[in-house]
């Protein structure tokens, strides 16, 4: 049980917030290319699903598992995505990222007058939060490597 | 429970077989008085709900048929064009059924390359060394299971998000192509599937698996 890293978009796809903490493997590209890819690839899930589903989507897609990790996904009705990398184990974690956005994301960037909404996230408060609550999350427990 | 579609993609990311096996699409047929509270607007050549779901008509649905009459892309077989028969007033009341679009033969073959290209992002973008592509992806509405087998041809289940017992199907069409696609001589290796015991097998192998899926639960 761990968490490997957390990104944060906006409808625009832009990255607004990154951050990893047990993460093995780097992808061989730059951040910016790798933030690039991300969003590229839930963008085209998302259409993907919306196509391709037999009944009409609600909430559309929650996450995707392969043989190593497992990627949760939640969208806001801003259009706002929370996307956090775990590993198989842990369940449906739809919750915690609601958390985040609203106790979080809401609180320390929203209520935050010096941030520029649309900007990547510099406020220290809202790092230190973020870091202290994932780690805080029953399925944080780092691998011993 | 269901079992609603299979697909078959070849090491290229094309697709060589598809099944839909119990995909049956929501339709709302509703009789409108002047003027429509719905929005329409053209979408990819078809006519869908832009604004305003009611009544069981949801945004993103298309238009079907006005009056028995059905459609075809933005007109009426008929050849009158849809956004203006429902604009002029004399045509109310108007009968209009939607419903969610169904999938042509080109889109599936787009959705399957579209799969092929995610399943190797999603295996890049790994934080864990040696990670598979997309094995279940998870929707509120469906379930994706994908197997990719040694030589690259990925089998997909696309199933309803509580059916169970998706890895042993997979397994088993594996078996089946091996079976009745690799060994029919007058087959060529990632060419569409047009073989009828491979057809056969396949189906009798998914309502087995529906039936013990659901005995299991």
């Amino acid at each position: 049980m761990t968490v490997y890293d957390f990104y944060l978009f906006d409808r625009n796809g832009n990255c607004l917030y990154y951050s990893e903490w047990n993460r093995r493997k780097q992808p061989g590209i730059s951040k910016e290319e790798e933030f690039k890819l991300m969003y590229g690839m839930i963008f085209s899930i998302k259409s993907f699903i919306n196509r391709i589903s037999p009944k009409d989507v609600h909430d559309g897609f929650l996450n995707f598992k392969t043989s190593k990790y497992k990627l949760h996904f939640y969208e806001t009705p801003s259009g706002l995505k929370f996307i956090m990398n775990t590993d198989l184990t842990v369940g449906n974690i739809r919750d915690v990222l609601q958390q985040i956005f609203s106790s979080i994301y809401v609180e320390y960037v929203v209520k935050n007058p010096l941030t520029e909404l649309g900007e990547p996230i510099t406020s220290e408060l809202f790092r230190t939060k973020l870091d202290e609550y994932i780690r805080g999350l029953p399925f944080f427990t780092p691998k011993s490597s | 429970m269901a079992i609603f579609s299979i697909y078959v993609i070849n090491k290229a990311g094309g697709l060589i077989y598809q099944h839909d096996h119990n995909a049956a699409r929501p339709e709302v047929e509703k009789t409108f008085s002047y003027p429509l509270e719905l929005q329409l607007k053209v979408f990819d050549d078809k006519i869908v709900v832009a604004f305003g779901e009611r009544d069981g008509i949801k945004v993103g649905h298309t238009v079907l048929a006005i009056n028995g009459i059905s459609s075809e892309g933005r007109y009426l077989k008929d050849g009158r064009d849809i956004l203006e028969t429902v604009a002029m007033e004399e045509n109310y009341p108007i009968s209009i059924k939607f419903g969610r679009p169904k999938l042509t033969t080109n889109e599936k073959i787009m959705l399957a390359s579209m799969f092929h290209s995610l399943f190797a992002i999603g295996c890049q973008l790994s934080p864990e060394p040696q990670s598979s592509g997309i094995e279940i992806l998870e929707t509120d509405t469906f379930k994706l299971h994908c197997h990719q087998t040694m030589t690259g041809i990925k089998f997909v289940i696309l199933t309803d998000p509580k059916q169970a017992a998706v890895d042993g199907l997979l397994k088993k069409l594996y078996e089946v192509y091996a079976d009745f696609a690799l060994k029919n001589p007058f087959y060529s290796l990632d060419m569409p599937i047009r073989c009828e015991l491979f057809d056969e097998n396949l189906k009798a192998a998914v309502e087995q698996a529906e039936k013990t899926g659901q005995a299991n639960v």
